[in-house]
């Protein structure tokens, strides 16, 4: 294990950023999201949830796929696919936590299933995924009920940071790669540090609210019984039907395509697309779901019963606790689990 | 508080036992004390669940355009700021006052746990309030916090009175707040263009087009939003488009310009903090300046600044160069 004091972090944020892009916690208007590093920008490793969760770097909210440009009856369609490793435009993403990796394991299993879609390949393969374990869980957290240790994520490098130094262990062949670059900076030590603080943080963490939830009714031989729970209709009656859950969820991966005509030809993007709106399933036909308690029950549906059953039982959901946080009115997962999750949760 | 909300709640059993109203919407109570969330009552059984506390800051008004439609009369208990956005639906004929029992009640101001947080008191898993204080347990210690530093935003600087009520519970009499709801708005009038253009850039470009602004807005009553329609030809998800993404914002202030009421639900909602109530304050302000002074929602009928033209009414032109009254 490797450790450099905290006050020298910016240089390590420094020699990264020579060779390839760095995002980072960012302070921007009193908020922290991930955004590009620089010098002068407000670092905030500290922050626990980010608002927007990392997936951003690998699955951007708006992103173009591809350009149509007309000549005369000829129409070129113009590829804007790019391959990072190809172009040497790697990228390191610095301070993810157990909860935000897992998820990205999430979206890997759909995204890089077959067909694989190559532009959330091609960030994926120039990434190097720096994870950063908790040391202060907060309420709102519930990544052990979903078996995700907060104090050891994985990643290609996982860091641990308590009040002087930063630990920093690689994994994998890219953290090597990467550990060889910075190296110099660092010094040997710090499996002490590291150890007394895992053991203090598992104790908080068994402390959580949320720690324990029990979501073993939540597995696919139940599925009718709870798409059917009369329960859905009390849950969802204050929904307001915005976005904002969708949006600071690390797992949701739904998006809309949609062509946009510009002087040179038209445009196809695509850009995150929320579930919770009232267009989300609209085809010529009509719409299948007409109700917010639809919407609302799929989103849970979905995070709970559709994708675990389609992938080894794997949950969509990895407590991270951003919708405990940001929902308007105050509706959320946790209160999902245990109104359907049967008396255990009580 | 504690006693105000008992008397709601008994209030509330009495009007559902005896038939006088089919539901009653209020709180419900949450994982935690700092979390209740909107919701219908329809039996006595169901108002086990009830809760009002200091942290009831969602205003309710807007759950009536789908509630009262239904069979029966609707029962709702409302704060000051939210009998504004009550009367202004009315005005609109969005909601019908004559299906609808108004239970006007006490606030005292609402707090605001990402304020609470703030101080840097994290993993918070109780909260009570005492006083002009709220002590708050979290699994790292416990504290004590003056509620006038954790207040809503739209809470600090409130001097809001109830203006509808079929009955009150709860004293009407509360701490005056004197803060000038117009200082931030003054602040960046004093700005150059340059440095306000950089602060809503700044800010605007946090937003993820996520909706829940125009969602919570009591004046965003349309049944399809122009933005969610895809046959309109400007529907909107996308938000990489810097311009467009201020516009949006912009847009939805206009057009609910001389209807806001300053309920501040806007910026309460919004999980990237923009603060977004402030595009609304200027046109208050300037209506204000314009037109006299005028506070949407004090009335449930009658033309307003915007909607009746008389000779003395400020020219665009003035407004435009700087030289409106």
């Amino acid at each position: 294990m490797l450790k450099i004091a905290k006050d020298r972090l910016n240089e390590l944020y420094a020699k990264i950023a020579e060779t390839q892009g760095l995002f980072l916690p960012i302070k921007k208007a009193g908020e922290v999201n991930y955004a590009v590093w620089g010098e002068g920008k407000e670092v905030s490793l500290e922050t626990l949830k980010t608002v927007k969760s990392p997936k951003n770097a690998f699955f951007p909210q708006t992103e173009n796929m591809m350009k149509f440009k007309t000549e005369g009856k000829n129409i070129e369609v113009v590829d804007m696919r790019k391959d990072y490793v190809e172009e040497g435009k790697l990228f390191v993403i610095f301070g993810v936590k157990a909860c935000d990796y897992k998820a990205i394991e999430v979206l890997d299993k759909v995204f890089l299933a077959e067909p694989v879609d190559t532009y959330y390949q091609n960030r994926r393969a120039a990434a190097t995924i720096v994870t950063l374990a908790c040391s202060r869980p907060e309420e709102s957290c519930f990544c052990k009920a979903f078996g995700i240790d907060a104090t050891a994520p994985m990643g290609d490098v996982t860091t641990w940071m308590d009040g002087e130094n930063l630990y920093w262990q690689a994994n994998t062949e890219k953290g090597e790669t990467l550990t060889a670059q910075v190296k110099e900076l660092f010094s040997e030590g710090g499996e002490t540090e590291v150890a007394a603080q895992q053991e203090t943080t598992k104790i908080i963490i068994d402390k959580l609210p949320f720690s324990n939830l029990d979501l073993s009714r939540f597995k696919p031989e139940n599925l009718n019984e709870l798409f059917d729970a009369p329960e859905w209709e009390e849950m969802s009656e204050a929904c307001l039907g915005c976005g904002t859950c969708t949006f600071v969820c690390p797992t949701c991966q739904c998006f809309d395509i949609r062509d946009f005509k510009t002087n040179e030809g038209v445009l196809r993007y695509r850009c995150w697309d929320s579930c919770m709106y009232s267009d989300f399933t609209l085809m010529a036909h009509g719409n299948s779901r007409t109700t917010q308690m639809q919407r609302f029950r799929q989103r849970f549906m979905h995070k709970l019963v559709y994708y675990p059953s389609q992938n080894d039982g794997l949950y969509s959901c990895v407590g991270c606790g951003r919708c405990v946080n940001k929902c308007p009115q105050s509706l959320n997962i946790v209160k999902v689990i245990k109104t359907l999750g049967g008396k255990a949760n009580d | 508080m504690k006693d105000v909300a008992l008397k709601m709640v008994e209030r509330a059993k009495e009007l559902l036992a005896n038939g006088e109203v089919a539901r009653v919407i209020g709180w419900k109570k949450g994982e935690f004390y700092f979390d209740p969330q909107p919701a219908s009552f329809e039996t006595v059984e169901e108002l086990d669940s009830f809760v009002y506390n200091g942290f009831c800051g969602a205003n309710l008004s807007k759950y009536l355009i789908k509630m009262s439609k239904k069979e029966g009369k609707t029962a709702i208990f409302l704060k000051p700021c939210d009998s504004y956005s009550f009367n202004q639906l009315v005005k609109e004929y969005r909601i019908k006052r004559e299906n609808i029992y108004v239970i006007a009640i006490e606030c005292q101001g609402k707090l605001d746990i990402q304020k609470i947080k703030a101080k840097g008191i994290d993993a918070v898993t109780e909260v009570e309030e005492d006083g002009e204080n709220i002590k708050v347990s979290s699994l790292y210690g416990e504290y004590t916090v003056a509620k006038d530093e954790v207040l809503l935003g739209k809470c600090s600087v409130c001097n809001k009175t109830h203006q509808v009520k079929d009955e009150e519970i709860g004293d009407s009499e509360r701490p005056v707040r004197d803060g000038d709801r117009f200082a931030e708005v003054a602040a960046l009038e004093a700005m150059t263009e340059d440095e306000r253009f950089a602060f809503w850039r700044e800010q605007l470009s946090k937003c993820i087009r996520c909706n829940a602004c125009r969602n919570v807005c009591p004046a965003c009553s349309c049944l399809k939003c122009v933005f969610d329609n895809p046959a309109s030809g400007i529907a909107a998800k996308a938000n990489d488009d810097q311009f467009e993404e201020q516009l949006f914002h912009i847009i939805r202030a206009f057009h609910v310009a001389g209807r806001c009421t300053d309920c501040g639900e806007c910026s309460r909602v919004c999980p990237q903090n923009i603060p977004l109530h402030l595009l609304n304050r200027k046109f208050i302000k300037d209506i204000d300046g314009f037109y006299g002074e005028y506070q949407a929602g004090e009335e449930s009928e009658g033309k307003t600044p915007l909607t009746s033209y008389t000779e003395g009414d400020t020219e665009p032109n003035d407004v435009f160069n700087g030289e409106a009254k």
